[in-house]
């Protein structure tokens, strides 16, 4: 009966949402895909392969279902560095993450300069960012701004943890695309950690949506291991900020199941109750078993599926590692584009 | 040609490259309504409208944030920020991102901005509307920071600037707006950034200096001419990129060289200048390279007998003049 229901519901809020078959499994595909490299890339740390990571595990369906609420290839969209699955669904292959985490010469976001997690593609308007929380915010209002001031039908999207909604530039950018009306959204996943601080320890707040009735803009919470729910999120603040109405904050709730980098080990912060506990929440195992419900996969699908994602993994891998590194002299070039002209 | 300050000049380059250029806008505090701190955007809200003079939120860090994003999305602000005493909530901003993007972005984004702001001290300022924040910015590759001291190179090179495919940082001493009067062409020119301009030819010594202390430095020059020194003055106007050539030229040709610089001595822009002299001019040198700057406290004080205490004068460029003719 139950489930009946659940899936009368998906069916009629996937329709609704635009979604076909061909689209659900699509995101299903990101965000196994997304799990995969992550994985992948953190076995390439343990061999001493990869120096740094950032991990989106427990991120994917909020990631994922952002950028289907957007419209990839017209919008801009500004990450943060755990958004390794923002970056997969706007069209970069695993290969691309494993140059990066490897900084290669090919590495495609930054020819080896930035640690892994800083995606960059002037071609998939993915905006490069810095490891400074939060600045990257102020960007996004920005390139919002010089949309509309050209009357172009573009919005722009941009991403943030919940450690950043302490600084003043998450306040400062809020503020100022709220004067301006500006078609901007401001994406917090909200994984209750910065770094190692909980929330309670970051503001008394329970929803960060709440900070944005100080700016006059609607704030919306939305559970974040569900993928559906953010595309309808997204897509709505997207509709609300070409309709000229202005910025939304959307906070999606998700959990992190990795620790906050390589560097780290959540261990020391948090109990293995706790984590287990999270990790029953998977929006990928939940939006999978989802699919499987409403008919659209089946277990041998799905499988398949999994097992063309891998494979191609592991040719992304062993291509990647026999890609040249970079030259040395390339330390010195693109500091300037005035000598480049 | 007609004789204009440094603020006319430069309220004429932004108009004209406003009405040239749909994609350049002026933001900040109070550019708009009230036609800037020192009028430089005077009548524009008016002449230009809401479109392209837009008054910010008191915010430095959003003022420089958010022109760095439209930048990045195809358009040429010009940020303004009301006294470089408060740029620095905008440094995160400026030095890692602005000067960054292209680095880091495989050369893919680059951030056609200038930030414009006026700087220096001796209009009774008090410690926060008197800072030097050149060193700041010059120690940051990725960024160009120009600091013009006549009307004819403000109004090029700010030309320049804003057509610059990279962050430009604007420094306008704030003491030369109404002061410091000069030709300037009509209409269209440029002038190049990272080039310096002999002020003053000389063969006995060269000083090298730019902003307010240009002035003065040819007020001494002047008079040491009267006691029989010749001495060459060059104006920087470019701090980053720094015209290492012309300097070069100069010191070899007069062989002592005195740097005039009004932010404090220590690890000012003058200390730069004397590693470059020290390493690549040693065997022209005849005397020790001298500088004269602000002793090193924290800002200008706002009484003016202490602020021109602090402030070096054309009296004490005259006697470090006289003592390296003399060694």
């Amino acid at each position: 009966m139950v489930v009946a229901r659940v899936t009368a519901d998906v069916r009629v809020s996937s329709t609704d949402l635009g979604l076909s078959s061909t689209d659900l499994i699509a995101i299903y595909r990101e965000m196994f895909t997304a799990r995969a490299v992550s994985e992948r890339l953190w076995l390439l740390g343990r061999q001493g392969k990869v120096y740094f990571l950032v991990s989106c595990e427990g991120h994917e369906a909020a990631q994922v279902g952002s950028v289907y609420g957007m419209r990839p290839g017209t919008d801009i969209f500004v990450p943060y560095y755990r958004d390794l699955a923002v970056a997969l669904a706007l069209g970069s292959d695993p290969i691309d993450m494993v140059l990066h985490a490897l900084g290669k010469s090919a590495d495609p976001y930054s020819g080896g300069r930035q640690l892994p997690g800083h995606y960059s593609s002037r071609e998939r308007n993915i905006v490069s960012g810095s490891s400074c929380v939060a600045t990257q915010i102020l960007h996004g209002v920005g390139t919002a701004f010089a949309s509309k001031y050209r009357g172009e039908d573009v919005a722009s999207i941009t991403y943030f943890g919940d450690g950043a909604t302490s600084k003043g530039d998450f306040h400062e950018a809020m503020n100022f695309a709220a004067v301006h009306k500006l078609p901007v959204v401001f994406f917090c996943e909200n994984n209750g950690w910065a770094i190692s601080v909980p929330q309670d320890k970051q503001m008394v707040v329970q929803d960060i949506s709440k900070k944005a009735e100080g700016y006059g803009m609607p704030g919306v919470s939305v559970d974040g291991m569900n993928v559906l729910d953010v595309v309808r999120a997204t897509r709505d603040a997207r509709d609300r900020a070409l309709r000229g109405e202005g910025p939304t904050l959307i906070e999606a709730k998700v959990h992190r199941f990795s620790s906050h980098s390589s560097n780290d080990d959540h261990r020391r912060y948090r109990t293995p109750e706790e984590l287990a506990a999270e990790r029953e929440a998977d929006p990928v195992a939940r939006y999978r078993g989802l699919l499987i419900d409403i008919s659209v996969l089946d277990e041998t699908r799905a499988t398949a599926i999994e097992e063309d994602v891998m494979n191609a993994l592991d040719d992304a891998v062993d291509a990647a590692e026999a890609s040249p590194d970079p030259t040395p002299d390339s330390a010195y070039t693109h500091i300037y584009s005035s000598e480049e002209v | 040609m007609v004789e204009k300050t440094v603020l006319e000049a430069i309220k004429d380059g932004l108009a004209e490259e406003l009405e040239r250029d749909d994609s350049v806008v002026i933001m900040g505090e109070d550019v708009g309504n009230m036609g800037g701190a020192f009028r430089a955007t005077e009548g524009f809200l008016a002449r230009y409208g809401e479109r392209q003079i837009i008054d910010t939120p008191l915010a430095e860090t959003s003022i420089v944030g958010i022109a760095i994003g439209m930048a990045v999305n195809g358009m040429r602000p010009i940020a303004e920020i009301q006294f470089a005493d408060f740029m620095f909530p905008a440094y995160d901003q400026i030095v890692n991102e602005a000067a960054k993007f292209r680095y880091r972005s495989n050369g893919e984004f680059s951030v056609p901005m200038v930030m414009r702001t006026p700087y220096g001290a001796g209009i009774h300022g008090g410690l926060y509307h008197s800072q030097s924040i050149e060193v700041q910015l010059a120690h940051i590759p990725g960024l160009k920071v120009v600091a013009p001291s006549t009307p004819y190179d403000a109004k090029g090179l700010l030309k320049s600037s804003i057509r610059d495919p990279d962050p430009v940082m604007f420094l306008e001493h704030k003491r030369t707006y109404r002061l410091i009067k000069g030709e300037v062409p009509e209409g269209d020119y440029t002038l190049p950034i990272g080039q310096a301009d002999i002020k003053r030819e000389g063969s006995d010594l060269t000083i090298l200096t730019y902003g307010l202390m240009l002035h003065f430095s040819l007020e001494a020059a002047e008079e040491l001419a009267g006691e029989g020194v010749s001495v060459e003055v060059i104006d920087l106007r470019s701090l980053l990129p720094l015209d290492k050539e012309t300097i070069m030229e100069s010191v070899k040709k007069t062989s002592k060289a005195l740097i005039v610089y009004e932010d404090n001595l220590t690890l000012g822009y003058g200390a730069e200048l004397s590693a470059i002299l020290a390493s690549e001019a040693f065997e022209y040198l005849d005397g020790p390279v001298m500088r004269v700057a602000s002793p090193d406290i924290p800002s200008m004080p706002f009484h003016p007998a202490m602020e021109f205490e602090a402030l070096p004068n054309p009296a004490k460029i005259a006697d470090a003049l006289r003592q390296l003719a003399a060694y």
